[in-house]
């Protein structure tokens, strides 16, 4: 049997995005012993991509924000089917989250008097991103990392875990591999937090990195716990289309927020076309009514370019098809023209998106201060995850949290840009407090060595095949797969596409078990390739089953065959738990009804 | 567009050589993209970093053609049309298999620069005001991503392998950030000096010029903190007054 080397420690994180490391700081804070594991190097992960800002109602812009009406924001947002206990606490301690980062050495972005500037961004009714010009993840990654690091916690770089370890019903430790050796490891803790982001390298339009395979979600399920809202994907509107090579990298909503706009090819602005019922109250009569929101003028409304993504995706996706898209597909965002508007407009837009106007002249020639963007949706982020309690994050599984992508609820039906960075520093202190608790009142558990030989065994599985043996490569089958749920399971969704994609990842699942690694286990690519395919495979076959169970079109999941909201869906979240003969089962769990004063916070706040 | 051929740094540190692929290039493509399609037809095991393929988290360093950059920012048609590429892995960093290298050394780095100290919140609301013009130099230091294509190309690093007496312009640029930082309270001028070594940089601005982020490191960053040396230890006045009356630190280490 192969060797392994065993760690000790009291909380375990899977993951160093900004929800790893607030969770590890946190656990280490309160005086655990906690380690952190993670794919990349520490500081690479996900969350340097984040651009546009983190959302909280601190009212440094407009004093009429407060944490109920980014409460209300967010629900709405989520069309209500959110886990409203997550929305509550996610909208009254981001500010609070935000400004300990100010504490820790972040440098956010001024307002004239001093204070943290914050910008507008979709479906968020008052400016309320903190943000530091349009790299914003990475001030915050690098300001959780810059004090990690002086906090001792026992960091694992460049490791993935294969899977969870269990006492009983009780999650204990987790089994993984260095990518550096190939050697494998063993981390025994009292608590595990899982914090591993997204899926979306199971689509082939993704702005996501190679590390989103969906291994927090797929250790969780296999482990016994549930996932929830699983068919809501988020294809964020703006990604870039032409050359190939860039396509589905992220282009910040905050090009948007600074006054930029969508035109299709006939220079229409065309988002003006179709605004949801819900949100025209709120939303620009003309171009000019736009302008002026975005320039801080109270007195106006947000212009439609910035209501919520789904719906700007769905936009754009209508145009692109009705043969009014640009020559590669996509439709055209323009920044430069708000040079009609304001004198030193390239000044400024070098200033409040350089990372933007760096990206796109290195990668695509071209320089957006003065020629409008191609741009067209892509596969950005899940919904759906390990569904959690409120308060703690605990997952349906004892000992086992999760917080960020990963975890499921606050979101709902669809995720508001901004709110994602503020959820992993809530959620992510949430887990770690709650797991160094968990942790110091349970102790460590037993471990089972057959779980552990187990799990090197499949591990190992890949080098038997060997490609002459009738292996595969795993490239050949991610390709695949990617292909299937872009095609079947994207944006636009219907019961017989979605039926033959079930099919198809019925048919990956067989292959995948030859899936085939050459070589040997020292920094080996195809290997970690061939590894994570089942746990792509699991999620994708989620999100197939769940928008498949969904029959309306809410949030992110549009079907064709459903075009409108239903009543009767609008009464449930879809669970997904693995049945006791290994097949995904799916539950209606109702969803739970507001609280009589949250109700109120919304009513007011329409 | 035609087939182009690369020479890739393959192998460990007990055996390496370049080994040649070709495959074809299509508008727009990235050398990152190269190396991932090569992965994908002939060397599934083809050992490199990335992450985002964007320039934002500075996995994919390598050396192209011999001047140290990013992959997934260099383009194709940018490189000499028709002519071999050439990738190696950065050569400053211990290596571990083809285009990956050990750089966990500047992880070390960080842990021994001493952390961030704010002054105690100032303002009515518990936080602090700061305008603008006070933080856009920390700014231009915070763009940093870590790519380490700086510490690849210093010389003190690189040829003299002063790992232990130098920390490098990357941990140089952080330091600036820090002790620019307006509600940073630390002292670090001292060990800036001494265990930082920051006397090594001669300025020869190699630095500056591999910056995916173009930020001015040597400019902007170390002969800022040069002065402050000079100033701390060097002044004549202060050496002067020294010898009647000894401060702080200063007897120690003038």
């Amino acid at each position: 049997m192969d060797p392994f080397t065993t760690h000790e420690h009291e909380v375990l994180v899977i993951g160093a995005g900004g929800a790893g490391l607030r969770a590890a700081i946190e656990a280490s804070a309160l005086g655990c012993r906690t380690a952190v594991v993670c794919k990349s190097l520490l500081g690479k992960a996900h969350t340097v991509m984040a651009e546009g800002g983190v959302a909280a109602a601190l009212s440094n812009v407009d004093d009429r924000d407060s944490w109920k009406v980014h409460f209300a924001d967010t629900m709405r947002g989520g069309q209500y089917l959110n886990n409203w206990r997550m929305v509550e606490h996610h909208a009254r301690e981001a500010p609070a989250r935000v400004r300990e980062l100010e504490a820790w050495g972040a440098v956010f972005d001024r307002t004239p008097d001093g204070r943290i500037l914050q910008r507008n961004f979709g479906g968020h009714r008052y400016p309320r991103l903190a943000h530091v010009g349009d790299r914003t993840g990475l001030e915050m990654i690098r300001t959780l990392q810059d004090h990690g690091v002086h906090q001792g916690l026992d960091v694992f770089m460049e490791m993935t875990v294969i899977d969870l370890l269990r006492d009983g019903d009780r999650v204990v430790g987790a089994v993984g591999y260095d990518r550096e050796r190939g050697r494998f490891h063993v981390w025994r803790a009292g608590a595990v937090v899982l914090a591993t982001g997204g899926i979306g390298r199971a689509f082939r339009i993704t702005s996501n990195s190679w590390e989103y395979t969906g291994d927090g979600h797929a250790l969780a399920y296999r482990a016994g716990a549930e996932l929830v809202d699983m068919e809501f994907v988020q294809f964020h509107p703006t990604g870039m289309v032409w050359p190939p090579s860039v396509r589905g990298i992220l282009v910040t909503e905050g090009v948007r927020g600074e006054g930029g706009v969508l035109r299709n090819k006939d220079g229409r602005r065309f988002m003006f076309d179709d605004i949801p019922d819900n949100y025209k109250a709120q939303t620009a009569d003309s171009e000019d009514e736009g302008w002026r929101y975005t320039q801080g003028d109270k007195s106006a409304r947000r212009p439609p370019e910035l209501l919520t993504r789904d719906h700007v995706a769905r936009c754009i996706n209508r145009e692109v098809k009705a043969g009014r898209g640009t020559p590669h597909g996509g439709v055209y965002l323009d920044i430069a023209w708000i040079k009609a508007r304001i004198p030193d407009a390239e000044e400024h837009i070098r200033k409040k998106l350089p990372s933007m106007h760096h990206q796109f002249l290195q990668l695509a020639n071209l320089d957006i201060t003065r020629e409008p963007m191609e741009v067209g949706p892509t596969t950005h982020y899940v919904m759906g995850g390990v569904r959690v309690e409120g308060d703690t994050q605990m997952s349906t599984v004892p000992g086992l949290f999760a917080a960020g992508e990963v975890a499921g609820g606050l979101h709902g039906a669809n995720r508001l840009g901004g709110n994602s960075l503020s959820d992993l520093l809530v959620f992510g202190k949430r887990a770690g407090e709650h797991a160094a608790k968990f942790a110091r009142e349970r102790g460590a558990g037993a471990l089972d060595r057959a779980q552990v030989d187990s799990a090197i065994d499949a591990a190992l599985a890949p080098f038997d095949h060997g490609i002459e043996g009738g292996g595969e490569s795993p490239y050949a089958i991610q390709s695949d797969l990617q292909q299937i749920m872009q095609d079947y399971v994207g944006i636009v969704r219907l019961e017989d596409e979605m039926a033959r994609a079930l099919h198809g990842i019925g048919l990956l699942a067989k292959r995948a078990e030859h899936a085939a690694a050459v070589g040997h286990r020292e920094y080996n690519p195809g290997w970690h390739s061939a590894i994570d395919l089942r746990n792509l495979l699991t999620v994708a076959e989620a999100v197939t089953r769940c928008a498949m169970e969904r029959k309306e079109s809410r949030g992110a999941q549009f079907r064709e065959d459903y075009p409108g909201k239903s009543e009767e869906c609008s009464k449930f979240n879809l669970v997904v738990r693995r049945g006791a003969d290994g097949s995904m089962g799916l539950e209606r769990r109702p969803v739970a009804p507001l609280p009589e004063e949250l109700a109120a916070v919304v009513k007011e706040n329409a | 567009m035609p087939a182009t051929t690369f020479r890739i740094w393959r192998g460990d540190p007990t055996s390496a050589q370049f080994k040649e692929y070709t495959t074809d290039i299509s508008e727009g493509m990235v050398v990152l993209d190269a190396v991932h399609q090569i992965q994908a037809e002939n060397a599934p095991d083809l050992a490199c970093r990335w992450n985002c393929k964007a320039g934002k988290c500075g996995s994919c360093s390598a050396e192209i053609n011999g001047r140290p950059r990013l992959m997934c920012m260099t383009r194709m048609d940018e490189l000499p049309p028709g002519e071999t590429v050439t990738i190696e892995p950065m050569r400053a960093f211990p290596h571990v298999r083809d285009l990956v290298t050990d750089v966990s050394w500047n992880f070390g780095v960080k842990e021994r620069i001493k952390r961030f100290r704010p002054r105690k919140p100032d303002a009515p609301d518990g936080t602090w005001r700061m305008q603008q013009t006070d933080v856009d130099r920390v700014q231009e230091f915070r763009k940093c991503i870590e790519c380490f294509l700086c510490q690849d190309v210093c010389h003190v690093l690189r040829d003299h392998h002063k790992h232990e007496e130098f920390v490098g312009p990357r941990y140089l640029v952080h330091l600036a950030a820090l002790e620019m930082h307006p509600l940073d309270t630390e002292e670090r001028v001292r060990e800036i000096r001494r265990a930082h070594g920051i006397g090594y940089c001669n300025i020869t601005k190699c630095c500056t010029k591999v910056c995916p982020e173009h930020i001015t490191i040597t400019d902007n960053a170390i002969i800022p903190l040069k002065e402050r040396v000079v100033d701390e230890f060097y002044d004549p006045l202060t050496r002067l007054l020294r010898v009647f009356k000894p401060r702080r630190g200063a007897s120690k280490d003038g």
